[in-house]
C-alpha cells in the first residue's frame, strides 16, 4: 500500500486552476522531495494530503483512507511553514497540549524536545524563542505519536547549518524506521542525498518526478569533467575538438570538457591514460541544475502555448 | 468529548495564567459590594437598602460589563489561532471544527461562570454576613438568579464573538466588530426602540413593541432580573416588558436560544472558513 496516492487531481480556486491533473504517489518508507517556485502548487498539494482541501476532481488517498479520516490524522505529522505557536505557553506546555490532542503519550514530550535540541529551553515561554527554535518545536510537534507519514514544509528555514544537518540525519533515521516523508523545500543544496525521489512542480503541473539518476538521464544534462596536471593538454584538446566535444583549457595544464550522455567514461579513460592527469573533478548535474532545466522547460512550454 | 475538553482546558489554564479569571472575579466582587452599600447614595441614603434595589443596580451595570468582558475574552478565538498559524495545524489533528469551537466555548464559558460565581458570590456572602436581619431566602434566590442569568448573558456574547472571529481574517477587524456588537446591543438598540416609539406617534402597533425587546439579549437579561419583585422598579424601555404576556420561564428560554443560535451560526461560518 502506498502512503499517499494522488490520482488525476485538479484543484480550482474560483476560476483559477492551481493544480492540473496531478498524479503522484509516495511509497512506504520513501522520502519524496517536492520542489517548485512560489505558487507552483506545493502548498495546495500538501493541503490536499492533509485533508484541509477537497480536490475539485480526482482522488486523494492517504494511508489507504480518505485524508479526513481521524485514523489517518493520528498517524500523520505535519510541520507547517510558519507557525508561531502560543506565545504565553512554554515549549513543554505547548507540546503537551498537542500531544493530548493527538492522543500521543505525554511521556514522549520531554524525549522529543531533547531530540530536537530544546532540552534547555523547554520551560521557557515560546515568546522568547528564536525562529530556529520555533521551527524545532514545530518539528517535535510533527513527530508526536510516531507518525507513519510526515509532511515537512520548508523544514530548514531558520535553521543553522548544524541544525540543518541534524534534521537531514533525522530524516534518514525516520526513513530507516519506515516513515514515509514528503519534504517541501526551496533550499535545494544538501537535500539531494536525503531524498529517494524528487518531484518538480511548476505552474500547477508536475514537470518531472523520479530519482535523481533517472531525472539526470531524462534531462540529458551533461557532466562536466575538470582535470589538472596534464602532460599533453594541447593534444587532448585538439582531439576532442575534432571529435566534436565541448572542451577548453583551464590554467596552464588543465582542461574542462563537457561529457554528454555516454561519453563520460571514455573521456575519463583518455584523461587518465594519455593525459596522466594528477587531479580529476567530475561535476554531475545537481538537483539545482535539474530544477533549473525543468523550470526553463516549463517556461518554454508556456511561452509556446501562449504564442499558439 | 475528550478533544473538546482538551481544547477547553487550555483556554481555562490560559484564563488562569493571564489572570483574567482573577481580574474579572475581583472586578465583579468590588462592584457588587460597592453597589450594595453605596448604590442608594443618590437618594441620600448610605448603607445597604434592599435586595431588589441592589439587584436592579447590579443588573444595569452587568448589562454593560458582562457583554464587554465576554467579547474581549473570545473575539480572537478563531482568527487569533489563524494568525498564529496554529489553526491550520489544529485542523490537521484528529479534531473536528465543531469540537474546536465547542472546546473554546466550554473553556471561555467556564471562566465566565467561575468569575461570576466567585465575584458576585462573595458579594452575596458579604451581604448575608454583614447586613442584619436580611431575608436569606430572598437573597439566595435573587443572587442565584442574577448570577445564572449573568453567566448566560456572557455566553450569548461569547457565541456572538465566535461568529465574528470565524468570519474575519484579521484580529483587528474582529476587535472592531466586537466593539460594534457591544455598542449595538447595549446602547443603540434601546435608543432605536425609544426613537421608534416616539417617531411612530402611536401608529406602531403597541402590542408588537414589547416583543422587540426579545431581539436584544441584554434586554431579556434585564427583564429577567427586574421581574419578580414587589412594586417593580422598571424604568425606561424596561417598562415595556411589563406588557409582555410571557412568563419568566420563556424569558430564560429566550436567553438560552440567544446562546444556541449564534453558536450554531458560528459553527456554520467556521465550516466555510477557508484554510
Amino acid at each position: 500500500m502506498n502512503a499517499v496516492e494522488i490520482e488525476g487531481v485538479s484543484q480550482q480556486y474560483g476560476s483559477m486552476t492551481v493544480l492540473h491533473d496531478l498524479n503522484l504517489c509516495l511509497g512506504e518508507g520513501e522520502v519524496l522531495g517536492l520542489f517548485g517556485h512560489n505558487g507552483a502548487g506545493k502548498t495546495t498539494s500538501m493541503k490536499l494530503i492533509l485533508g484541509l482541501l477537497q480536490a475539485s476532481s480526482g482522488r486523494v488517498q492517504v494511508l489507504g483512507r480518505s485524508p479526513n479520516d481521524s485514523l489517518v490524522r493520528r498517524q500523520l505529522g505535519y510541520l507547517p511553514e510558519n507557525v508561531t505557536f502560543y506565545a504565553q505557553l512554554s515549549g513543554r506546555e505547548t507540546l503537551r497540549h498537542f500531544a493530548r490532542l493527538k492522543g500521543a503519550a505525554l511521556a514522549q514530550v520531554d524525549a522529543l524536545l531533547e531530540q530536537v535540541g530544546l532540552a534547555d529551553a523547554m520551560d521557557r515561554r515560546v515568546k522568547t524563542y528564536s525562529k530556529g527554535m520555533r521551527q524545532r518545536l514545530g518539528l517535535a510537534q510533527a513527530l508526536l505519536g510516531a507518525p507513519r507519514l510526515l509532511l515537512l514544509d520548508e523544514p530548514t528555514v531558520g535553521l543553522d547549518p548544524i541544525a540543518t544537518q541534524d534534521l537531514y540525519q533525522l530524516v534518514d533515521r525516520l526513513r530507516q524506521q519506515g516513515t514515509s516523508i514528503i519534504l517541501c523545500s526551496h533550499v535545494l543544496p544538501g537535500v539531494e542525498a536525503h531524498i529517494n525521489r524528487a518531484a518538480i512542480l511548476a505552474h500547477g503541473r508536475l514537470q518531472a518526478v523520479g530519482s535523481l539518476a533517472s531525472l539526470r538521464e531524462d534531462a540529458g544534462l551533461p557532466a562536466v569533467i575538470r582535470a589538472s596536471g596534464l602532460k599533453q593538454s594541447a593534444q587532448l584538446l585538439q582531439r576532442w575538438h575534432a571529435d566534436g566535444h565541448q572542451a577548453r583549457s583551464v590554467g596552464v595544464d588543465g582542461v574542462e570538457v563537457v561529457a554528454i550522455n555516454g561519453h563520460k567514461l571514455g573521456l575519463l579513460r583518455q584523461l587518465l591514460g594519455e593525459g596522466e592527469a594528477q587531479d580529476i573533478d567530475i561535476h554531475q548535474p545537481s538537483l539545482e541544475d535539474l530544477y533549473r532545466h525543468y523550470m526553463d522547460q516549463a517556461e518554454n512550454t508556456r511561452a509556446g502555448e501562449g504564442a499558439a | 468529548m475528550t478533544q473538546i475538553w482538551n481544547i477547553a482546558r487550555k483556554e481555562l489554564s490560559d484564563g488562569l495564567r493571564n489572570r483574567w479569571l482573577l481580574a474579572i472575579s475581583l472586578l465583579f466582587a468590588v462592584l457588587a459590594v460597592g453597589i450594595a452599600w453605596l448604590g442608594a447614595a443618590a437618594s441620600g441614603q448610605l448603607g445597604f437598602t434592599s435586595i431588589p434595589a441592589t439587584i436592579a443596580s447590579l443588573a444595569s451595570l452587568a448589562t454593560f460589563l458582562v457583554p464587554l468582558i465576554a467579547l474581549l475574552l473570545a473575539y480572537d478565538a478563531i482568527v487569533g489561532e489563524d494568525e498564529a498559524g496554529t489553526l491550520m495545524l489544529l485542523l490537521t489533528y484528529p479534531l473536528g471544527r465543531g469540537q474546536l469551537l465547542l472546546g473554546k466555548f466550554v473553556g471561555h464559558g467556564l471562566i465566565l461562570a467561575l468569575a461570576t460565581l466567585i465575584g458576585f458570590g462573595c458579594a452575596a456572602l458579604a451581604i448575608a454576613v454583614l447586613v442584619e436581619d436580611v431575608e436569606l431566602g430572598l437573597l439566595a434566590w435573587a443572587f442565584g438568579r442574577f448570577m445564572l442569568s449573568s453567566t448566560l448573558l456572557g455566553w450569548v456574547f461569547l457565541a456572538l464573538a465566535y461568529v465574528l472571529s470565524s468570519k474575519v481574517s484579521e484580529k483587528s477587524s474582529a476587535a472592531g466588530l466586537a466593539l460594534g456588537v457591544w455598542f449595538l446591543f447595549v446602547l443603540v438598540f434601546d435608543l432605536a426602540l425609544l426613537a421608534l416609539l416616539v417617531l411612530s406617534e402611536g401608529k406602531f402597533n403597541p402590542d408588537l413593541l414589547p416583543w422587540l425587546l426579545l431581539l436584544n439579549p441584554a434586554d431579556v437579561y434585564r427583564l429577567i432580573n427586574l421581574s419578580g419583585f414587589e412594586g417593580g422598579s422598571a424604568a425606561g424601555v424596561m417598562a415595556l416588558g411589563g406588557d409582555l404576556p410571557i412568563g419568566g420561564l420563556l424569558l430564560w428560554l429566550c436567553l438560552l436560544l440567544w446562546v444556541g443560535v449564534p453558536l450554531l451560526l458560528a459553527y456554520w461560518v467556521f465550516l466555510r472558513r477557508p484554510t
